[in-house]
Order: structure tokens, then sequence, then C-alpha cells
């Protein structure tokens, strides 16, 4: 025990030592938060509507003035003909076009109409940004109309149902909207605990240290968890304030518990110390590690872990390959806890999976590390 | 009393023999010179000596241990100086030396006490908060032997330890090796230089997984009939080529 602390204050040391890298270690997931939150948020505001509504009734009219009076969406014209509407969204003239089906008023007083919103999916997050907004003020209408309905009318009124049909033009599956927040602490956390230990396990082969280290009494586990334990810290750190920034800043509040929201941070982190350490055994040096790190996991994680691009969309091959990346189903997970609010039996699969994931790197690492000095 | 002995230790790496049935022992306080050129099985046998790896077949003890079975107990009782002189270069000289100190168990009330006497022995009182990496070669080099006996071991193993440093560093180096001698710390060295070869108490020479001599260096050359180790060396060597053939 006295010997683990006297290496993590070492490791400490080290990583102090190193000012750049401490700062870039600290101030990434801040950059990252800012430049990838804002970029989504702003594009949001303010975006022109087109409405196709063959009704012409009280119902739409409340609609488009609810629409209009929201910060999200100025009214920039009415179409006359439905064919209208790709050709609008094709120019660029308009972000969302709304549709609404025919007797739209009298179907909601029965309980069930329907409203079509068609956007453009080429820029799937603010696609998907635009139809949440619309689809909320549109279910606000319902609840707004039932309650009057209860008042007026006693008890025996139900909830209208007004269909929400969402229709992407090119890009129709398209899912995959609040990336920003859990996409961030995915890569933050691979980056910190994949690539800095691997790194710094390298480093320690790369000098002759770790030759010293393993003829000492020093047990090999020792070791591991005395390289590993301050990118733990550090990860924390790191965690808090990129949640910290995402709730005061961003106004992406956790929607699901913190505690299993932390949890599940917790478990990733684990994951991904056990695989810079499997890497760190298996390179031989420094400019390998990092470079496996950032090639092989890095680069992948940002294009098919759903950062940038929807897995959902991606050719069946990239799918295939994006099911084994670890971040893939920790940013799954946390955008269901932290957007959806969801309990942990509902991401019980994710978490199966990254648990077996780290069991599996942990196992391969022991077995490596075994070999390497025989 | 031997220190180290050694019975028929042979390693197999695949059809590869790197160590083939060596057998030697050393005594304790002796000075021991483990020559060979490089792929001779230098490192490979030492690393067996030092618990790292084990041997395909014949034993070995190690201050008293036995080096297959009981090498976590070996590793205890040794120092290890690399060739790299493997020291954390962004931490300072007492921070080394406290980290080490550590590793091996020195117990926390006595370290201030350890780092203090290691520093007047190696002259370095006024380096004491200087960063490793800023340190020339050759202090280097007596710094990363001081910490691998600082916690008095019965032998210490340096491998290639005056690789790349001058002369005169070398020199002064070897009078630090003497002492730790003195004070009864068993020295195993392995080296290129033939110079150094002639401050050993005894020499052994590998070639090709084998040891084709080992005694002092005195009776070396008048065995082979030269005037230097280095002339041992090449008769060695060179019958080694003519044996691949």
């Amino acid at each position: 025990m006295k010997t683990f602390f006297s290496f993590v204050k070492k490791e400490f040391l080290y990583i102090f030592r190193d000012i750049p890298t401490m700062i870039i270690l600290l101030l990434f997931p801040i950059l990252m938060i800012i430049l990838f939150g804002f970029g989504i948020n702003t594009e949001v505001r303010d975006t022109r509507v087109a409405v196709f509504d063959p009704s012409r009734d009280v119902a739409t009219q409340e609609l488009v003035n609810r629409l209009s009076a929201s910060e999200y969406f100025v009214i920039d014209r009415y179409l006359s003909d439905i064919s209208e509407a790709e050709k609008v969204l094709k120019k660029g003239n308009v972000g969302l076009v709304v549709v609404f089906s025919n007797n739209f008023n009298e179907n909601m007083q029965r309980g069930s109409a329907s409203v079509q919103l068609i956007t453009d999916g080429s820029d799937p997050n603010t696609a998907s940004s635009l139809a949440n907004y619309a689809t909320a003020i549109i279910n606000q209408l319902a609840v707004d109309h039932a309650q009057l309905a209860t008042n007026v009318g006693g008890n025996n009124s139900r909830l209208p149902i007004i269909n929400c049909q969402f229709k992407l033009l090119y890009n129709p599956t398209m899912k995959g909207a609040y990336n920003t927040v859990p996409g961030v602490l995915g890569l933050v956390l691979m980056l910190i605990c994949t690539m800095m230990t691997s790194i710094s396990i390298a480093r320690e082969k790369e000098t002759g240290t770790m030759e010293v280290l393993l003829v000492s009494p020093v047990k090999p586990i020792t070791i591991i968890l005395s390289k590993t334990a301050p990118y733990f810290v550090l990860s924390l750190v790191n965690l808090a304030t990129t949640l910290l920034l995402s709730i005061f800043v961003l106004k992406v509040p956790v929607a699901g518990s913190l505690t299993l929201l932390v949890g599940l941070a917790m478990l990733f982190i684990f994951l991904c110390l056990s695989l810079g350490v499997l890497i760190s055994i298996v390179a031989p040096s420094q400019i390998v590690a990092m470079l496996v790190s950032a090639v092989v996991m890095m680069m992948p994680t940002i294009l098919l872990a759903g950062l940038i691009f929807p897995v959902e969309n991606m050719p069946l091959i990239l799918q295939v390959i994006a099911q084994i990346l670890p971040a893939k189903w920790f940013i799954e997970a946390v955008r269901n806890v932290m957007i959806k609010g969801v309990g942990i039996s509902a991401i019980s699969q994710e978490v199966l999976v990254l648990s077996g994931m780290a069991v599996m790197f942990l196992a391969m690492s022991v077995k490596k590390f075994n070999k390497r000095i025989e | 009393m031997s220190v180290i002995k050694v019975e028929n230790l042979t390693k197999h790496f695949g059809n590869f023999i790197a160590v083939n049935n060596i057998t030697f022992q050393v005594e304790k306080g002796e000075i021991f010179g483990f020559l060979g050129v490089n792929g001779a099985g230098k490192t490979t046998a030492m690393r067996m000596l030092c618990g790292l790896s084990q041997p395909t077949s014949g034993s070995g003890t190690v201050a008293g241990y036995d080096i297959a079975s009981q090498s976590e107990d070996v590793k205890k009782h040794i120092g290890y100086m690399s060739q790299k002189f493997a020291l954390y270069e962004d931490l300072k000289v007492w921070e080394n030396m406290r980290l080490y100190a550590g590793i091996y168990g020195v117990p926390r009330s006595e370290i201030p006490a350890v780092i203090d006497r290691m520093l007047a022995a190696l002259g370095f009182e006024s380096e004491k908060n200087t960063l490793v990496k800023e340190l020339p070669l050759g202090w280097k080099q007596k710094l990363a032997f001081s910490v691998s006996i600082i916690h008095r071991p019965e032998i210490v193993f340096l491998d290639e330890p005056t690789g790349g440093v001058d002369p005169a560093a070398r020199r002064q180096f070897w009078e630090f090796i003497y002492k730790a001698a003195d004070e009864g710390i068993t020295v195993f060295v392995t080296t290129h230089y033939m110079d150094e070869a002639e401050y050993c108490h005894r020499v052994s020479i590998m070639v090709d997984g084998r040891i084709e001599a080992l005694d002092t260096p005195a009776r070396l050359k008048q065995q082979f009939s030269v005037a230097s180790m280095d002339d041992v060396f090449t008769k060695l060597a060179r019958k080694a080529e003519g044996g691949e053939q």
C-alpha cells in the first residue's frame, strides 16, 4: 500500500510538471462542449417554416400561431400545393414544412388528427432538433385542448391525439439528437483514460524504468493500478466539468438519475483504462501507443459512435463495425439516461456489453502482461 | 559463500537456444564480469537470474532463493540497474531517491536520512532539487547506481552500466562499484568494454549461449597467452565465427 502511494504521488508529479499536457487535458472537454454545443444550438433559432394547410380552421391557425410565437420558428410562407414542399426544402428557403391533414380541427375534436413535419435530413442534428421542438409544441396544443374540454364539459372528454408524423427528406431514418454531451463525454474519457494511460505506460517501457520496476519486488498489479489511478481522478474532474457545463451553459439537464449517470461513467472509465493498459502492453513505444489509441480508437469513435453522424444512417458494414466500439454503447446509454431519463433496466443491455468489454480487455491485459515477462 | 549458484541453466525460445546449459557460481563481495557479444545470451541469462524469466531447464539460486519458484524473494534481495539508467527524468534527484526507497520498502521514517546519506556519498548535495533530465549523463549513471543499491541488496545486477559515458566518468563509476563491493554487495556486471573486464575479480565470456571461458582476468590472459582481455575476447569470438561456417 505504501509502495502504491509513493507511485501515485510520482505519477501526479509527472502529470503536473508537464504543464502543456495538463492544460490540454483539463481544457479539452470545456472546448469540445462549447464548440459542439453552441454549433448546434444557434442553428435552430428562427428557422423559417412553410405551411401547407388545406383545412384552414381554428386549430391549424392556433398551431401556426404557437409555432410562430416560439423562438425557434418563423412562419415564412403558405404553400398552395403539397408538391412545392420538396422544392422549397431543396432550395434551402425553409428548414421545416408543416403539412396539416384535411379537416384538422374536426378530426382533433373527434380524437385523432394528423400533421406531418418534413425537414431536411442531410443535416441530421438540426433536423432532429427542429422536429423535437415542433412536436413538443404540437403536443402541448393537444394537452391544452384536453384540459379546456375537461374544464368546460366535465370529466367525460378524453385527450385528443394529434398524430405527429415526422418525415425526413434525404435521410429518412435519422435519429440521434442530443449527441453533444454524451458524445463529448465518451470522447474525453476515451482520450484521458485510454490514450494518456497507454502513453504513460509505454513511456516507462521506452525509458527502461519499467524493466527496473519489474525487477523490483513491486507486484505488476500495483504498477498497473498506480499508473491508472491518477487518470481515474483526472477523468472524474473532467466528468464533473462536462456535466456542469452541459447543465448550466448548454441547458441540457440530467433527466435521469445522476447517480446512475456517474456510475455509468465510472464503468466506462474502467473500461477505457483497461483498454489503455492493453494497448500499452502491446505497443513497444509511446508513438505506437499514441497512434493505436488515436487512429484505431479515437477516430472511429468520433466518426462511428454517433457523435457526428447517426449510426442508424450508416451503411450496414459501418453499423456492424460501430457495434464493437465501446464508446457507441456508452454514448447510447448516456443519451438514454441523461436526455430520456430512463432507469437502469432500460440500459441493461448497454451496461452488460460495457461490462463484458471491460472484463475482456482486463483479461487480455493480464494474459499479455504475463506473456511479455516470460 | 556463493550468493549466485547456477547449474545447467538453459532457455529455449521455440527452436532457438538462447542460453545453453550454463553452470557457474559467484562469491559474496565479488565483482563478476559477464561478457559476450550482442546476442550471446547475456541478457536472457541475467533476466532468469533476476526472476523475470523462467528457465526452460536447469536450476539456480540467487541470495539463497530458487530463481524458478521463489522469484519474488529473489527480487527483494537484489538491485538492478538497466543500461538506460532508468530514472524518472521529470522528477528531481531526491524525488527519484524517495520513489525507489518506497519501492524497495525502506521504512518511511528512515527515508530522509537515507536520501541525505546518498546525496553526501555522491557529492550531490547541491543538486538535490535538480530535475534528473538536466543532469549530465555521467551523473545520471552514478545516481542510477546509488538508487539501485538504496536498499543495501546482497547482489546488484548492472546491465551495461557504462554505455555512452566518457572514459573519465567510467573510471569514476568503477570506484563506486569497488566501494559497494567493499561493503559486501556482490556485483554482477555485463559490459562491452574490455578495459572494464580487467577491473573485475572474475569474468565469464559467453559465446552462442555457452560460457566458453571463466576465470580471473590474469589467468585468462595466461591461458590464451595474450596481453589483454581484448585479445582473449577476440580469440573466443573468432572461434565462434569459425564454428558457424
